[in-house]
Protein backbone atom coordinates (compact mmCIF):
# COMPACT_ATOMS: atom_id res chain seq x y z
CA UNK A 1 0.00 0.00 0.00
CA UNK A 2 1.52 3.15 -1.23
CA UNK A 3 -1.13 5.81 0.74
CA UNK A 4 0.80 5.74 4.30
CA UNK A 5 3.94 7.68 3.13
CA UNK A 6 3.28 11.29 4.92
CA UNK A 7 1.18 10.33 7.79
CA UNK A 8 1.80 12.45 10.56
CA UNK A 9 0.80 11.18 14.58
CA UNK A 10 0.25 13.11 18.10
CA UNK A 11 3.75 14.41 19.22
CA UNK A 12 2.26 13.90 22.94
CA UNK A 13 1.78 10.26 22.69
CA UNK A 14 4.28 7.33 22.61
CA UNK A 15 4.05 4.57 20.16
CA UNK A 16 4.46 0.58 19.47
CA UNK A 17 5.46 -1.27 16.82
CA UNK A 18 1.91 -3.10 16.99
CA UNK A 19 0.93 0.21 16.13
CA UNK A 20 -0.59 1.42 19.78
CA UNK A 21 -0.31 4.59 21.24
CA UNK A 22 0.42 5.08 24.75
CA UNK A 23 -0.03 8.45 27.18
CA UNK A 24 1.95 8.41 30.37
CA UNK A 25 0.15 10.57 33.57
CA UNK A 26 2.20 10.02 36.13
CA UNK A 27 2.26 6.14 37.20
CA UNK A 28 -0.01 5.57 34.85
CA UNK A 29 -0.92 5.02 31.13
CA UNK A 30 -3.57 4.99 28.35
CA UNK A 31 -3.57 2.70 25.84
CA UNK A 32 -5.57 2.66 22.52
CA UNK A 33 -4.48 1.83 18.88
CA UNK A 34 -3.52 4.17 16.48
CA UNK A 35 -5.18 5.61 12.97
CA UNK A 36 -3.09 3.87 11.17
CA UNK A 37 -4.14 0.45 12.79
CA UNK A 38 -7.79 2.04 12.44
CA UNK A 39 -7.17 2.43 8.67
CA UNK A 40 -5.73 -1.19 7.86
CA UNK A 41 -9.05 -3.13 9.67
CA UNK A 42 -11.50 -0.33 8.86
CA UNK A 43 -14.67 -0.65 10.27
CA UNK A 44 -14.60 -1.32 13.90
CA UNK A 45 -17.26 -3.87 15.31
CA UNK A 46 -16.30 -5.20 18.56
CA UNK A 47 -13.37 -4.97 21.18
CA UNK A 48 -12.88 -7.45 23.87
CA UNK A 49 -11.05 -7.44 26.76
CA UNK A 50 -9.29 -10.58 28.31
CA UNK A 51 -8.45 -9.02 31.19
CA UNK A 52 -10.33 -7.30 34.45
CA UNK A 53 -9.57 -4.77 37.03
CA UNK A 54 -6.60 -5.63 39.09
CA UNK A 55 -5.05 -8.04 36.55
CA UNK A 56 -1.07 -8.15 36.40
CA UNK A 57 -0.58 -8.00 32.77
CA UNK A 58 3.09 -8.20 30.94
CA UNK A 59 4.48 -6.55 28.29
CA UNK A 60 4.11 -8.00 25.13
CA UNK A 61 0.86 -10.50 26.20
CA UNK A 62 -2.54 -9.96 24.71
CA UNK A 63 -5.20 -7.84 26.81
CA UNK A 64 -8.26 -8.17 24.10
CA UNK A 65 -9.22 -8.47 20.78
CA UNK A 66 -10.27 -5.72 18.29
CA UNK A 67 -12.72 -7.05 15.18
CA UNK A 68 -13.53 -5.41 12.36
CA UNK A 69 -16.04 -6.95 9.64
CA UNK A 70 -13.34 -8.31 7.77
CA UNK A 71 -10.87 -9.22 10.61
CA UNK A 72 -9.45 -9.50 13.51
CA UNK A 73 -6.60 -8.48 16.04
CA UNK A 74 -4.86 -8.88 18.79
CA UNK A 75 -4.41 -5.77 21.64
CA UNK A 76 -0.88 -6.07 23.15
CA UNK A 77 0.11 -4.93 26.55
CA UNK A 78 2.89 -2.45 25.56
CA UNK A 79 3.99 -2.37 29.39
CA UNK A 80 4.25 -4.27 32.53
CA UNK A 81 1.75 -3.01 34.90
CA UNK A 82 -1.57 -3.74 36.64
CA UNK A 83 -5.19 -2.86 34.70
CA UNK A 84 -6.23 0.39 36.80
CA UNK A 85 -9.26 0.58 34.03
CA UNK A 86 -10.93 -0.81 30.98
CA UNK A 87 -13.11 1.52 28.61
CA UNK A 88 -16.15 0.41 28.85
CA UNK A 89 -17.91 2.52 26.40
CA UNK A 90 -16.51 0.21 23.63
CA UNK A 91 -18.72 -2.39 24.40
CA UNK A 92 -21.63 -0.64 22.70
CA UNK A 93 -19.86 1.42 20.70
CA UNK A 94 -16.75 -0.11 19.02
CA UNK A 95 -17.03 2.16 16.04
CA UNK A 96 -15.83 4.89 18.81
CA UNK A 97 -12.51 3.76 17.47
CA UNK A 98 -13.14 4.67 14.06
CA UNK A 99 -14.37 8.22 15.34
CA UNK A 100 -11.56 8.98 17.59
CA UNK A 101 -9.09 6.44 18.68
CA UNK A 102 -6.77 9.10 19.79
CA UNK A 103 -9.30 10.19 22.37
CA UNK A 104 -12.85 8.47 23.10
CA UNK A 105 -11.51 5.29 22.12
CA UNK A 106 -9.05 4.42 24.88
CA UNK A 107 -8.54 1.01 25.30
CA UNK A 108 -6.82 0.00 28.59
CA UNK A 109 -5.52 2.40 31.72
CA UNK A 110 -2.58 0.58 32.98
CA UNK A 111 -0.59 1.40 36.74
CA UNK A 112 3.04 1.54 36.03
CA UNK A 113 5.33 -1.09 37.54
CA UNK A 114 8.07 1.40 36.53
CA UNK A 115 6.82 4.94 35.86
CA UNK A 116 10.19 4.89 33.23
CA UNK A 117 8.75 2.15 30.97
CA UNK A 118 7.36 4.40 28.69
CA UNK A 119 10.45 6.09 27.61
CA UNK A 120 11.62 2.95 25.69
CA UNK A 121 8.03 3.20 22.91
CA UNK A 122 8.67 4.83 19.68
CA UNK A 123 8.71 8.80 19.41
CA UNK A 124 5.71 9.99 16.88
CA UNK A 125 8.78 10.54 14.21
CA UNK A 126 9.92 7.33 14.91
CA UNK A 127 6.35 5.91 14.53
CA UNK A 128 5.50 7.57 11.57
CA UNK A 129 9.10 5.86 9.64
CA UNK A 130 7.61 2.64 11.10
CA UNK A 131 4.45 3.18 9.70
CA UNK A 132 6.20 3.98 6.31
CA UNK A 133 8.52 1.11 5.83
CA UNK A 134 5.44 -1.39 7.06
CA UNK A 135 3.26 0.80 3.76
CA UNK B 1 3.78 -25.89 -14.02
CA UNK B 2 6.71 -28.40 -12.43
CA UNK B 3 8.98 -24.86 -12.31
CA UNK B 4 9.73 -23.76 -8.84
CA UNK B 5 7.55 -20.73 -8.94
CA UNK B 6 8.48 -18.68 -6.16
CA UNK B 7 5.45 -15.97 -5.73
CA UNK B 8 2.99 -16.45 -8.83
CA UNK B 9 2.82 -12.60 -10.50
CA UNK B 10 -0.49 -11.52 -9.15
CA UNK B 11 -2.64 -11.00 -12.60
CA UNK B 12 -4.98 -7.71 -12.77
CA UNK B 13 -8.06 -6.94 -14.57
CA UNK B 14 -8.83 -4.21 -16.94
CA UNK B 15 -10.02 -1.67 -14.33
CA UNK B 16 -6.99 -2.09 -11.99
CA UNK B 17 -6.07 1.56 -12.69
CA UNK B 18 -9.01 2.75 -12.15
CA UNK B 19 -9.19 1.10 -8.70
CA UNK B 20 -6.34 2.60 -7.58
CA UNK B 21 -7.69 5.99 -8.67
CA UNK B 22 -10.68 5.17 -6.89
CA UNK B 23 -8.75 4.48 -3.57
CA UNK B 24 -9.45 0.61 -3.81
CA UNK B 25 -7.15 -1.25 -0.91
CA UNK B 26 -5.98 -3.92 -3.24
CA UNK B 27 -5.31 -7.67 -2.14
CA UNK B 28 -4.54 -10.53 -3.58
CA UNK B 29 -7.39 -12.85 -4.70
CA UNK B 30 -7.68 -15.93 -6.67
CA UNK B 31 -4.19 -14.61 -8.20
CA UNK B 32 -5.39 -11.40 -8.80
CA UNK B 33 -4.71 -8.14 -7.51
CA UNK B 34 -8.64 -7.28 -6.62
CA UNK B 35 -9.94 -4.09 -4.25
CA UNK B 36 -10.82 -5.25 -1.01
CA UNK B 37 -12.52 -2.14 -0.18
CA UNK B 38 -12.58 1.52 -1.66
CA UNK B 39 -14.53 3.94 1.35
CA UNK B 40 -15.33 0.77 4.18
CA UNK B 41 -17.50 -2.25 3.82
CA UNK B 42 -20.25 -1.39 5.96
CA UNK B 43 -20.15 1.92 3.71
CA UNK B 44 -20.66 -0.03 0.63
CA UNK B 45 -22.50 -2.71 1.69
CA UNK B 46 -25.55 -0.14 2.15
CA UNK B 47 -24.71 1.91 -0.64
CA UNK B 48 -25.85 -1.56 -2.46
CA UNK B 49 -29.10 -1.90 -0.37
CA UNK B 50 -30.02 1.54 -0.40
CA UNK B 51 -28.78 3.02 -3.91
CA UNK B 52 -26.30 0.48 -6.02
CA UNK B 53 -22.86 -0.71 -6.37
CA UNK B 54 -20.94 -1.46 -8.91
CA UNK B 55 -18.16 -4.55 -8.49
CA UNK B 56 -15.23 -5.72 -10.83
CA UNK B 57 -15.72 -9.57 -11.03
CA UNK B 58 -13.64 -9.46 -13.99
CA UNK B 59 -11.44 -12.13 -12.42
CA UNK B 60 -14.44 -14.86 -13.11
CA UNK B 61 -13.26 -17.60 -15.46
CA UNK B 62 -15.68 -17.47 -18.75
CA UNK B 63 -15.91 -20.58 -20.84
CA UNK B 64 -17.70 -21.09 -24.03
CA UNK B 65 -19.05 -24.43 -25.16
CA UNK B 66 -20.15 -24.82 -29.11
CA UNK B 67 -21.45 -26.62 -31.65
CA UNK B 68 -24.25 -29.50 -32.16
CA UNK B 69 -23.83 -31.31 -28.55
CA UNK B 70 -22.87 -28.15 -26.45
CA UNK B 71 -26.08 -28.39 -24.67
CA UNK B 72 -25.53 -32.25 -23.89
CA UNK B 73 -22.18 -31.94 -22.45
CA UNK B 74 -22.47 -29.07 -20.37
CA UNK B 75 -26.01 -30.35 -19.58
CA UNK B 76 -23.63 -33.70 -18.27
CA UNK B 77 -20.95 -31.59 -16.07
CA UNK B 78 -23.52 -30.01 -14.08
CA UNK B 79 -26.30 -31.08 -11.73
CA UNK B 80 -28.85 -28.73 -13.38
CA UNK B 81 -31.32 -29.19 -16.41
CA UNK B 82 -29.35 -26.81 -19.19
CA UNK B 83 -31.79 -28.78 -21.81
CA UNK B 84 -34.82 -26.95 -19.99
CA UNK B 85 -33.23 -23.55 -20.56
CA UNK B 86 -34.77 -21.23 -23.24
CA UNK B 87 -32.51 -19.58 -25.07
CA UNK B 88 -31.36 -15.77 -23.24
CA UNK B 89 -31.97 -17.46 -19.94
CA UNK B 90 -29.41 -18.40 -17.22
CA UNK B 91 -29.07 -21.13 -14.41
CA UNK B 92 -27.62 -21.37 -11.48
CA UNK B 93 -25.91 -24.92 -11.22
CA UNK B 94 -23.02 -26.87 -10.02
CA UNK B 95 -20.71 -28.97 -11.20
CA UNK B 96 -19.50 -32.26 -9.05
CA UNK B 97 -17.10 -35.04 -9.49
CA UNK B 98 -18.13 -38.70 -9.42
CA UNK B 99 -18.36 -38.90 -5.39
CA UNK B 100 -21.20 -36.11 -5.70
CA UNK B 101 -19.16 -33.40 -4.34
CA UNK B 102 -18.75 -29.65 -5.48
CA UNK B 103 -16.19 -28.79 -7.96
CA UNK B 104 -17.53 -25.35 -8.57
CA UNK B 105 -20.75 -23.39 -8.73
CA UNK B 106 -21.53 -21.99 -11.74
CA UNK B 107 -23.88 -20.12 -13.84
CA UNK B 108 -24.78 -21.72 -17.35
CA UNK B 109 -25.81 -18.90 -20.12
CA UNK B 110 -28.30 -20.78 -22.81
CA UNK B 111 -27.57 -18.89 -25.72
CA UNK B 112 -28.83 -21.16 -27.84
CA UNK B 113 -28.49 -25.26 -27.86
CA UNK B 114 -25.26 -25.05 -30.04
CA UNK B 115 -23.88 -21.97 -27.77
CA UNK B 116 -23.57 -22.08 -24.04
CA UNK B 117 -21.54 -19.96 -21.88
CA UNK B 118 -20.28 -21.22 -18.44
CA UNK B 119 -19.28 -18.78 -15.93
CA UNK B 120 -17.28 -19.99 -12.96
CA UNK B 121 -14.84 -18.95 -10.01
CA UNK B 122 -11.77 -17.38 -10.31
CA UNK B 123 -10.18 -19.44 -7.88
CA UNK B 124 -12.16 -23.10 -9.77
CA UNK B 125 -10.93 -21.60 -13.31
CA UNK B 126 -7.76 -23.85 -14.09
CA UNK B 127 -9.81 -27.02 -12.55
CA UNK B 128 -13.27 -26.17 -14.84
CA UNK B 129 -11.40 -25.46 -17.54
CA UNK B 130 -9.84 -28.73 -17.10
CA UNK B 131 -13.11 -30.72 -16.47
CA UNK B 132 -14.98 -28.96 -19.46
CA UNK B 133 -11.87 -28.52 -22.07
CA UNK B 134 -11.69 -32.68 -21.38
CA UNK B 135 -15.64 -33.02 -21.77
CA UNK B 136 -15.87 -31.10 -25.15
CA UNK B 137 -13.09 -33.64 -26.89
CA UNK B 138 -14.87 -35.00 -29.89
CA UNK B 139 -18.00 -33.71 -29.12
CA UNK B 140 -18.24 -30.25 -29.42
CA UNK B 141 -15.62 -27.10 -29.65
CA UNK B 142 -14.41 -25.20 -26.43
CA UNK B 143 -12.80 -21.74 -25.86
CA UNK B 144 -11.62 -20.13 -22.62
CA UNK B 145 -12.59 -16.35 -23.15
CA UNK B 146 -11.73 -15.16 -19.02
CA UNK B 147 -8.72 -12.76 -20.17
CA UNK B 148 -10.56 -11.22 -22.98
CA UNK B 149 -14.04 -10.79 -21.01
CA UNK B 150 -14.63 -8.47 -18.38
CA UNK B 151 -17.84 -8.48 -15.63
CA UNK B 152 -19.04 -5.86 -14.23
CA UNK B 153 -21.76 -6.32 -11.60
CA UNK B 154 -24.58 -3.13 -10.76
CA UNK B 155 -26.57 -4.04 -8.28
CA UNK B 156 -28.98 -2.43 -5.72
CA UNK B 157 -32.78 -1.45 -5.47
CA UNK B 158 -31.24 2.20 -7.95
CA UNK B 159 -28.95 0.02 -10.45
CA UNK B 160 -32.03 0.47 -13.21
CA UNK B 161 -31.86 4.03 -11.98
CA UNK B 162 -28.57 4.07 -13.66
CA UNK B 163 -29.13 2.32 -16.96
CA UNK B 164 -32.40 4.49 -17.15
CA UNK B 165 -29.45 7.23 -18.04
CA UNK B 166 -27.14 5.01 -19.94
CA UNK B 167 -29.07 5.00 -23.49
CA UNK B 168 -32.44 3.75 -24.42
CA UNK B 169 -31.43 0.02 -25.29
CA UNK B 170 -30.14 0.25 -21.44
CA UNK B 171 -32.69 1.83 -19.81
CA UNK B 172 -35.10 -1.25 -21.80
CA UNK B 173 -32.96 -3.47 -19.27
CA UNK B 174 -35.45 -3.38 -16.64
CA UNK B 175 -37.73 -5.21 -18.41
CA UNK B 176 -35.24 -8.20 -18.65
CA UNK B 177 -36.54 -11.42 -16.49
CA UNK B 178 -34.61 -12.49 -14.08
CA UNK B 179 -31.75 -15.19 -15.06
CA UNK B 180 -32.10 -13.59 -18.34
CA UNK B 181 -29.43 -12.62 -20.36
CA UNK B 182 -29.19 -10.18 -23.26
CA UNK B 183 -26.70 -8.34 -25.97
CA UNK B 184 -26.75 -4.66 -25.26
CA UNK B 185 -25.47 -1.20 -26.21
CA UNK B 186 -24.74 0.33 -22.27
CA UNK B 187 -23.75 3.89 -22.36
CA UNK B 188 -22.30 3.09 -25.70
CA UNK B 189 -20.29 -0.18 -25.01
CA UNK B 190 -21.32 -3.24 -26.77
CA UNK B 191 -22.03 -5.98 -23.14
CA UNK B 192 -23.95 -8.91 -22.63
CA UNK B 193 -25.78 -8.03 -19.53
CA UNK B 194 -27.91 -10.48 -17.32
CA UNK B 195 -30.55 -9.85 -14.34
CA UNK B 196 -28.02 -11.80 -12.02
CA UNK B 197 -26.34 -11.26 -9.09
CA UNK B 198 -24.24 -11.93 -5.82
CA UNK B 199 -26.06 -9.84 -3.40
CA UNK B 200 -29.23 -10.20 -2.84
CA UNK B 201 -30.40 -7.07 -4.68
CA UNK B 202 -31.98 -7.06 -8.27
CA UNK B 203 -29.23 -5.76 -10.52
CA UNK B 204 -27.71 -6.93 -13.41
CA UNK B 205 -23.98 -8.40 -14.04
CA UNK B 206 -22.48 -7.08 -17.32
CA UNK B 207 -20.29 -8.54 -19.58
CA UNK B 208 -18.06 -6.75 -22.28
CA UNK B 209 -14.56 -6.77 -24.10
CA UNK B 210 -11.66 -6.66 -21.43
CA UNK B 211 -10.85 -3.44 -23.10
CA UNK B 212 -14.04 -1.72 -22.91
CA UNK B 213 -14.42 -2.25 -19.06
CA UNK B 214 -13.18 0.77 -17.90
CA UNK B 215 -15.51 3.04 -20.16
CA UNK B 216 -18.30 1.09 -19.02
CA UNK B 217 -17.36 1.16 -15.39
CA UNK B 218 -16.60 5.45 -15.25
CA UNK B 219 -19.43 5.98 -17.03
CA UNK B 220 -21.76 4.33 -14.98
CA UNK B 221 -20.31 5.61 -11.75
CA UNK B 222 -20.35 8.84 -13.10
CA UNK B 223 -24.20 7.95 -14.54
CA UNK B 224 -24.83 7.20 -10.62
CA UNK B 225 -23.25 9.11 -8.49
CA UNK B 226 -26.28 11.47 -7.58
CA UNK B 227 -27.82 8.45 -6.69
CA UNK B 228 -25.86 7.44 -4.33
CA UNK B 229 -23.99 4.59 -6.76
CA UNK B 230 -20.55 3.30 -5.01
CA UNK B 231 -17.75 1.41 -6.14
CA UNK B 232 -17.62 -1.47 -4.17
CA UNK B 233 -14.72 -3.93 -3.34
CA UNK B 234 -14.80 -7.68 -2.80
CA UNK B 235 -15.38 -7.20 1.18
CA UNK B 236 -18.83 -5.70 0.59
CA UNK B 237 -19.63 -8.51 -1.57
CA UNK B 238 -18.87 -11.19 0.88
CA UNK B 239 -21.10 -9.34 3.79
CA UNK B 240 -23.86 -8.90 1.15
CA UNK B 241 -23.83 -12.22 0.13
CA UNK B 242 -23.90 -14.16 3.32
CA UNK B 243 -26.93 -11.85 4.28
CA UNK B 244 -28.54 -13.43 1.17
CA UNK B 245 -27.29 -17.24 2.17
CA UNK B 246 -25.48 -17.26 -1.44
CA UNK B 247 -22.34 -19.98 -1.26
CA UNK B 248 -19.10 -18.59 -1.34
CA UNK B 249 -17.07 -21.29 -3.01
CA UNK B 250 -14.21 -22.04 -1.09
CA UNK B 251 -15.71 -21.35 2.77
CA UNK B 252 -19.04 -23.23 2.34
CA UNK B 253 -18.63 -25.21 -0.12
CA UNK B 254 -15.97 -27.13 -1.72
CA UNK B 255 -14.65 -30.78 -2.84
CA UNK B 256 -15.23 -32.07 0.49
CA UNK B 257 -19.16 -31.07 0.11
CA UNK B 258 -21.94 -32.35 -1.21
CA UNK B 259 -24.89 -29.72 -3.10
CA UNK B 260 -27.22 -32.18 -0.80
CA UNK B 261 -25.68 -31.10 2.56
CA UNK B 262 -24.78 -27.53 1.45
CA UNK B 263 -28.87 -26.80 0.96
CA UNK B 264 -28.08 -26.54 -2.66
CA UNK B 265 -30.90 -29.66 -3.37
CA UNK B 266 -32.82 -27.04 -4.83
CA UNK B 267 -29.97 -26.86 -7.57
CA UNK B 268 -29.57 -30.33 -8.32
CA UNK B 269 -31.89 -32.56 -10.91
CA UNK B 270 -31.77 -35.82 -9.62
CA UNK B 271 -34.33 -36.69 -12.41
CA UNK B 272 -32.43 -35.87 -15.22
CA UNK B 273 -31.07 -38.67 -16.89
CA UNK B 274 -27.73 -38.48 -16.50
CA UNK B 275 -24.88 -36.38 -15.00
CA UNK B 276 -21.70 -36.36 -13.44
CA UNK B 277 -22.13 -37.08 -9.58
CA UNK B 278 -25.64 -38.52 -9.98
CA UNK B 279 -25.26 -41.72 -8.82
CA UNK B 280 -23.43 -41.14 -5.59
CA UNK B 281 -25.90 -37.75 -5.51
CA UNK B 282 -28.54 -40.45 -5.01
CA UNK B 283 -26.99 -42.60 -2.62
CA UNK B 284 -26.19 -39.28 -0.90
CA UNK B 285 -29.93 -39.20 -0.39
CA UNK B 286 -31.20 -42.40 -0.09
CA UNK B 287 -28.83 -42.97 3.06
CA UNK B 288 -29.86 -39.66 4.42
CA UNK B 289 -27.37 -36.60 5.12
CA UNK B 290 -25.76 -36.66 8.51
CA UNK B 291 -24.75 -33.07 8.48
CA UNK B 292 -26.35 -29.67 6.87
CA UNK B 293 -24.99 -26.46 6.28
CA UNK B 294 -27.29 -23.91 8.37
CA UNK B 295 -27.43 -20.03 8.82
CA UNK B 296 -26.96 -18.92 12.72
CA UNK B 297 -26.83 -15.78 14.55
CA UNK B 298 -24.16 -15.24 17.42
CA UNK B 299 -26.00 -13.99 20.38
CA UNK B 300 -23.09 -14.24 22.87
CA UNK B 301 -20.75 -11.45 22.16
CA UNK B 302 -18.22 -12.17 19.71
CA UNK B 303 -17.65 -12.85 15.69
CA UNK B 304 -17.99 -16.34 14.32
CA UNK B 305 -15.31 -16.93 11.33
CA UNK B 306 -14.58 -19.14 8.82
CA UNK B 307 -12.71 -22.23 10.46
CA UNK B 308 -14.07 -21.74 13.80
CA UNK B 309 -15.54 -25.19 15.73
CA UNK B 310 -19.25 -24.98 16.28
CA UNK B 311 -19.47 -27.32 19.86
CA UNK B 312 -22.70 -28.47 21.37
CA UNK B 313 -24.09 -26.83 24.83
CA UNK B 314 -21.72 -29.89 26.27
CA UNK B 315 -18.87 -28.24 24.92
CA UNK B 316 -18.38 -31.11 22.42
CA UNK B 317 -16.88 -30.78 19.09
CA UNK B 318 -19.78 -30.78 16.61
CA UNK B 319 -19.32 -28.59 13.12
CA UNK B 320 -17.46 -25.78 11.60
CA UNK B 321 -17.76 -22.13 10.96
CA UNK B 322 -17.62 -22.20 6.77
CA UNK B 323 -18.25 -18.30 6.66
CA UNK B 324 -19.00 -15.34 9.70
CA UNK B 325 -19.09 -11.55 9.71
CA UNK B 326 -21.14 -8.92 11.03
CA UNK B 327 -23.96 -8.22 8.70
CA UNK B 328 -24.27 -4.81 8.18
CA UNK B 329 -28.20 -4.50 7.03
CA UNK B 330 -29.66 -7.58 10.06
CA UNK B 331 -27.44 -5.57 12.48
CA UNK B 332 -26.27 -9.09 13.95
CA UNK B 333 -23.41 -11.39 13.83
CA UNK B 334 -24.01 -13.82 11.51
CA UNK B 335 -22.36 -17.16 9.82
CA UNK B 336 -22.68 -20.22 8.17
CA UNK B 337 -21.92 -23.65 9.14
CA UNK B 338 -22.13 -27.40 9.40
CA UNK B 339 -24.16 -28.90 12.31
CA UNK B 340 -25.34 -32.41 12.52
CA UNK B 341 -28.73 -33.10 11.09
CA UNK B 342 -30.12 -33.45 14.32
CA UNK B 343 -29.08 -29.96 15.58
CA UNK B 344 -30.44 -28.02 12.18
CA UNK B 345 -33.84 -27.19 13.65
CA UNK B 346 -34.18 -23.41 13.92
CA UNK B 347 -33.73 -22.02 17.39
CA UNK B 348 -30.89 -24.63 18.44
CA UNK B 349 -28.78 -23.33 20.67
CA UNK B 350 -24.78 -24.46 19.94
CA UNK B 351 -21.23 -22.90 20.77
CA UNK B 352 -19.33 -20.85 18.36
CA UNK B 353 -15.39 -21.52 20.03
CA UNK B 354 -14.27 -17.87 18.82
CA UNK B 355 -11.03 -18.40 19.89
CA UNK B 356 -10.99 -20.70 22.93
CA UNK B 357 -13.95 -18.93 24.25
CA UNK B 358 -16.95 -20.83 24.12
CA UNK B 359 -19.78 -18.38 22.46
CA UNK B 360 -23.35 -18.78 22.28
CA UNK B 361 -24.96 -19.22 19.08
CA UNK B 362 -28.56 -20.03 18.03
CA UNK B 363 -29.50 -22.01 14.16
CA UNK B 364 -31.86 -19.23 12.28
CA UNK B 365 -33.83 -19.28 9.39
CA UNK B 366 -32.48 -18.23 6.14
CA UNK B 367 -31.78 -15.91 4.38
CA UNK B 368 -31.07 -13.59 6.74
CA UNK B 369 -31.55 -10.75 4.23
CA UNK B 370 -34.29 -10.48 1.71
CA UNK B 371 -35.16 -7.55 -0.12
CA UNK B 372 -39.15 -6.70 -0.55
CA UNK B 373 -40.45 -7.52 -3.74
CA UNK B 374 -40.50 -4.57 -6.29
CA UNK B 375 -43.82 -3.55 -7.07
Amino acid sequence: MSDNSDKSFPTDLKYTKDHEWAKVTGSEMTVGITSFAVEQLGDITLVSFDVKVGDEIKAGKTFGTIESVKTLSDLFAPVNGKVAALNADLDSKPELVNEDCFGKAWMIKITLDDTKAGDALLDAPAYAAHVKAAG
Amino acid sequence: MSESTPEAKLARTSLYEDHVRLGGRMVPFAGYEMPVQYTGIVDEHKAVRTAAGLFDVSHMGEIEMTGEWAESVVDYLVTGNVKALQDGQALYTCACNKEGTILDDLIVYKISKERILIVCNAGNRDKITKVFKSAAENHCEYKDHSDETALIALQGPKAFDVLARAGKDAADLVNLASFHFRDVVIANVKCTAARTGYTAEDGVEIFCAWKDAPALWNQLLELGKDLGVLPCGLGARDTLRLEGRLSLYGNDIDETTNPLEAGLGWIVKLDKPDFVGKEALVAIKAKGLTRKLVGFEVTGKGIARHGYKLRDLQGTEVGLCTSGSPGPTVGKNIGLGYLPTAMCEVGTKFFCDCRGKNIEAVVVKTPFYKRAKAS
